[in-house]
Formats: structure tokens, sequence, C-alpha cells
């Protein structure tokens, strides 16, 4: 497992292009707790609030006490492997084509007996680390690989399916423009992207940054501009096939007033880059990225949508950016439902306050466009679907999800 | 004369235009979504570039017509200032495209040519020196003249034709001196450019700031910007035909520019 994959050959173009096919995606309601936990990366099971008795798979009632109280609670991943199955041939399309499988018991150091698929190095009495993903149906399932020696799991075709791994994939980031490009294009080639395709719009206008990301080496500069219906779709005639994680990264933010008669400009201004350039990112590379969620090793695995944390809550001062955000955490939920079982990972990207000039005024902390960077690719690589980045937005989403009006009347003040 | 041969100036012109005698010249850049536009610091209000976005294109939005929206702002692409654009001209009578005396929209051109100038310095400024030279060796600008300034600026593209740095725009334009000269000596029509304004890229700091707009609409007069192909133009003798949008209270508009020339 120590070895790092090597980069896939070439498509043969002789070949038809493998068509998605998701695995069974019906789950109960009860199950969909582990999905939240899931997709923000987080190793939670249901834990009941009577006896604390932890249990899997999802249930409505606690095995042991009959308590209708349970809870998705963080518990311990670590866990003893019973018996390892390896599974040959499967009724299940999905599973035929990744055959073979290898499935564990394993007893989990929180209490319960799961079955889950395994790493192949993973032998029976082996200590293993249990995580929480989404398979490519959006559904939760446990991966477990051994807790001792390479935490790399990349050769196993099994654990590629349950992550959208910058490796070897070719990464289009849409807004060069944004502070967040530089590190973000640095992460995306240290996590091993084979390419980092970056739009810059009206290019007739200097781009200070240009030189650094050239000198990046597997970088290419484009001419996209989001607001340009024509632009997006010139880009997508080139890149679309060749684009395997977009990076939606518009930033167009402005302070001001709801009732000043400038909002209106700004609002339109900042919607088209935002929202409506994401409607053409999705008019336009949506289908091709679609059609392409199974084309091999380095196929099309996610879409990031990078958002601040005022897409649940306006920003006082920032009525117009907050409207784009809200509008594109709505799309980003829309393009989710229309990729469900193509494959491609729909991810959210939380952010609180950037530093950034617009941003100037606000006193720390802010987050740091590195960090920001950062936590996309290790989003990326655990194959999230949502992730809060900074402690500002941390904070956001434990008081948004308690009190939504405290800290709407908390914003008030600042 | 005999009977078939024209007398009137319209049939003498069908005719000259007919025999290639008269040629029309096309002054005026496409709408392209991706040409720059003017730049303002980013916390003002913003001027829309070029937008085209399909209704339908023979498709299931309408199977047997191709037809597009478009929006711009009013000052992009080759366009026409009126006098309302600038503070100066704003309470000046017939000071919009819409109230433009259509008796205006077509007049003649004195081109002046600065392409050498330009080339060597990307913020020559025109002076009145500069004109008064041109004055002696083709006469005297005509009053309700359009002087037109050929830099040769519109063969640039993209950046180079923006040409913005750290300090702002870098392209040639008039002084001070010579459009209060133009004005109030000349009495001209307007002035007319290559580059994206009347004024010198870096016309603001003139003084008073951007003269071009400061005493043309001052006085009730138009400009001409990101104009092309200057160097078709005879020093004197072509006719421009300049005839806006008839906007409501339009400060400017985009609009097809063509001189008739001479062959």
């Amino acid at each position: 497992m120590s070895i790092q994959r090597q980069r896939p050959p070439r498509k043969n173009p002789l070949q038809r292009t493998t068509a998605p096919l998701p695995p069974p995606a019906r789950r109960s309601r009860a199950a969909q707790g582990l999905t939240r936990a899931a997709a923000q990366g987080q190793f939670a099971l249901h834990t009941c609030q009577n006896c604390q008795t932890v249990s899997y798979p999802a249930r409505d009632a606690c095995p042991k006490c009959l308590s209708e109280n349970l809870v998705v609670a963080a518990v311990q991943s670590g866990g003893t492997i019973l018996s390892v199955t390896t599974i040959q041939i499967s009724g299940e399309p999905y599973f035929r084509r990744l055959a073979p499988a290898r499935q564990a018991l394993i007893v989990l150091d929180c209490g319960p007996t799961i079955v889950a698929e395994v790493r192949p190095d993973c032998v029976s009495g082996m200590r293993v680390h249990a995580s929480l993903h989404l398979d490519k149906a959006g559904q939760p399932v446990i991966y477990a690989r051994p807790e001792n020696g390479d935490a790399n799991s990349d050769a196993d075709p099994h654990w590629r399916e349950l992550v959208a791994d910058p490796l070897h994939r070719r990464c289009l980031i849409t807004d060069g423009r944004n502070p967040v490009t530089l590190p973000l294009a640095k992460s995306l080639l240290a996590a091993g992207a084979a390419k980092v395709v970056i739009g810059v719009s009206e290019r007739w206008k200097p781009f200070a940054v240009a030189a650094k990301l050239e000198a990046l080496g597997a970088v290419e500069l484009v001419d996209l501009d989001l607001a340009d219906d024509q632009s997006v779709s010139a880009l997508a005639s080139d890149y679309g096939a060749k684009t395997d994680i977009l990076l939606h990264t518009a930033l167009h933010l402005r302070p001001g007033s709801l009732m000043s008669g400038a909002e209106l400009l700004k609002a339109r201004d900042a919607m088209e880059v935002s929202y409506f350039g994401a409607l053409r990112l999705a008019h336009h590379f949506g289908p091709v990225m679609r059609s392409r969620g199974a084309d091999r090793d380095n196929s099309a695995a996610a879409w990031v949508n990078l958002l601040s944390i005022f897409a649940h809550l306006s920003w006082p001062g920032f009525a117009a950016y907050s409207a784009t955000q809200a509008a594109s955490l709505s799309f980003s939920q829309a393009l989710r439902a229309e990729m469900r079982g193509s494959g491609v990972r729909v991810l959210d990207v939380f952010t609180g306050p950037m530093e950034i000039d617009w941003l100037e005024h606000l006193p720390p902390p802010k987050v740091q466009p590195s960090a920001v960077a950062n936590e996309i690719v290790a989003a990326l690589k655990g194959g999230e679907e949502e992730r809060w980045v900074g402690d500002v937005a941390k904070d956001f989403r434990e008081r948004f999800a308690a009190n939504p009006k405290e800290i709407e009347r908390d914003l008030w003040q600042q | 004369m005999t009977m078939n041969e024209p007398t009137s100036p319209i049939a003498l012109m069908t005719a000259a235009l007919a025999s290639g005698k008269v040629r029309v010249v096309d002054l005026t850049q496409t709408l392209d979504p991706g040409g720059p536009t003017i730049v303002m610091p980013p916390e003002l209000g913003q001027s829309w570039p070029v937008r085209i976005e399909p209704i339908s294109r023979y498709d299931d939005s309408g199977p047997a017509w191709y037809w597009n929206n478009i929006s711009f702002g009013e000052h992009t692409g080759t366009h026409l200032d009126a006098p309302i654009h600038w503070i100066t001209g704003r309470y000046l009578a017939h000071n919009s495209v819409d109230t433009m005396p259509t008796s205006l929209m077509v007049a003649p051109a004195c081109v002046i040519d600065c392409s050498a100038e330009s080339a060597e310095d990307a913020d020559f400024l025109v002076t009145v020196t500069f004109v008064e030279a041109w004055e002696a060796q083709h006469g005297r600008i005509p009053p309700g003249s359009w002087v037109l300034l050929r830099t040769d600026w519109s063969l640039k593209r993209g950046a180079a034709y923006a040409n913005l740095d750290d300090t702002g725009a870098h392209t040639p334009g008039p002084d001070a001196e010579l459009m209060r000269w133009l004005v109030e000596e000349r009495d001209v029509l307007g002035v007319g450019t290559e580059t994206i304004g009347t004024d010198a890229g870096q016309g603001g700091h003139l003084d008073p700031p951007y003269p071009a707009h400061h005493y043309l609409h001052g006085a009730g007069k138009y400009g001409l910007q990101c104009l092309a192909r200057l160097d078709a133009l005879p020093p004197q003798g072509a006719l421009i035909i300049a005839a806006p949008l008839k906007i409501r209270e339009g400060s400017g508009s985009p609009l097809r520019v063509i001189a008739l020339v001479e062959h």
C-alpha cells in the first residue's frame, strides 16, 4: 500500500467510456444521520442517550434498552478484525465491476460489531482504523485500513471510489483573481494533480500573480469570464472533457446597504459571477463531467463550491454578497441532486471572512487563503461533501445549528 | 449635360458610391465580450462590458431561429459621448443622445496623424502647436468638424490596447489647452479617438482633469471613442456618419461609425 500509484495511461479512444454505475442507494431515514457525519468527514455512530450503547447499522431504537433517544455522536475509530471475506462475484452491477471486494467483521472499540469494506492488506486479528465516507451513490459506508503503517490507501480501487483525490487529476479553478488561487494551485499540485487550469477574467487587466502561478509548473492560465456565457462555452469546448475536479471560487465581495441605490448594480454584478457564473459552468461543464464520473482512474470526481458562511445568514453591511452566497448554496444543493448517481461529488467549503483587502477593516480572526486551500484539498482527499474552514466558520456552524437568532443578533453588534 | 447624368446631390452621391469614386469605410470595432472597457476603482459603479446570451439557436428554445439578448454599458465599444455624460454638460439643452440633432450625425472630419508620436510614447499628449502645424499643412479645421486623432491604437489588442499598469492606463490623447482651443477657437463638433476614452489614459492628472470631457461636453460637443481604421481616412475630406441609438436620456451609445471617402 505504500507504493504511490502511477499516473494512469492515456485513454484508449476506441473503447467505450465507462458509464457511471452507482451502488445501491436506499437507506433508512435514521441512516441519514450517518450521511451528515460522512459528509463532514467525521466518524460518528448512533449513540443511545439513555444507556450510551453505540449501534451500527442505523436503528430507530437502541438494541440494548429500546430507547428511541439515539444521537449520532463522534466515537472512537479503532477496532479489531474478527474475520475477512473476499467477495469474488456479486449480483449487484456496481460491485461486479469492482470485484473482488473485501469485507470484514470488525469489533469496534466503541462497542458494535460491524461489516465494513477493508483495505486488501487487512487480515483477521488486525487492529484497524475505521472511517465513514460517502459512496458513489452519496450514501454512508464504513471503510477500514490497518491502524499502523501507511495511511495512504490510494492503491485500493475501492478506496478511490469513496474519495475525490486530486492525485493524477486535472483541476479547473474558475476565478484566478481570487486570492485563494495561488495557494490552492500549490496544494492541488502537492497532492499530485496532473494539471491545474486557471481561468482568469479580463486578461487585458494586469494579473499580478500570473508569473508565480506559471512558475508552479503544471499550471495553465486560460481566458474565463464567468459573467460571459460565450467565454464559459469556449473554455468548455477545450477543457470540458478534461476537467476532473472543478473548483468554483468566484469571489465578488462589495460592502453595501440594501437601501443604497448602488446596491442593485452591485448585486447584479456579484450574481453574474457567483450564481449565474455557476449556472453557466453547470450548463457547459456539468453534462460532460456527469458522464465521466466513472471514466477510469482519473474520472471526473468533484465539483467544489467555495462559499461563505453568510450563505446561511445575511451579513450586515454585505447584503448583496450574502444573497449571492445563499443563491450559490442553493445552486450547490441543486447540482448535488443532478449529479447524483454520477460519482461526481459536490463539495461545499464554507469559510468565515478571509484575509483579503476588502475585509481589511475587520479584526482577526480571519481565515488565511492558504488555510482554505489546504482544507479544500483535505476535504477532497476524504471525499467529503461539506467542510467548514477556520475557527469563525466552525463557531458559526455550532451556534447557527443551536440558535440562529442568537447569532443573527450577535452579527448586529459587530 | 445629358438627361441621364445625375444632377441632384443625392443622385451624384449614389452614382459615386456605385462607381467606387466614393468608398464607405467602417470605423467601428466589433462589440466583443472580451473587449477592454473603461476601468473605474472597484468600489465605484461599474460599466457593463458586452454580454451576449443566446435566446435560442435553432434548438429546443426556438427550433428555426437564432437570436440573442445583449447587454452593455452606454460607453462600450465604438461609442459616442453626449454632453450629458459629463457634469459640465448636465444643464445644456438637447444634451442626450435621443435629443442630439440628426443634422450633426453627418459631419466632415479632420484626421490628425499622431501615430508615430503615440508609438514612441504611449502617454503622448497632442498640443495646440502640433495641431497648428497640421493646419499649416492641411488647412484650417472647419467649424462643425469632427477632429479625429489617428494613433493607430485600434491595431492593438487586449492588454496592449488597454495598456494598464499600477498607475492606470497609458494611452495618448489631447492636452488641456488643445481641448479649450478646439472648442473655443475652432468650434469643432467633437473629438474622436481610437483609444478607450477621448481623454488620454493619464488625463485625470491634467488640469482640468479629463479636459476632453470637460471642455467638449461643457460646450455641447461630442466625443467618439474606440474608433478603428482612421489610417484609411485622408487628413481632410472624409464625411462621417455617426448616429447613436435613440436612448431616452442616454449619456452615450455604441454606434456604427462609417466614413465616406473619395477614392
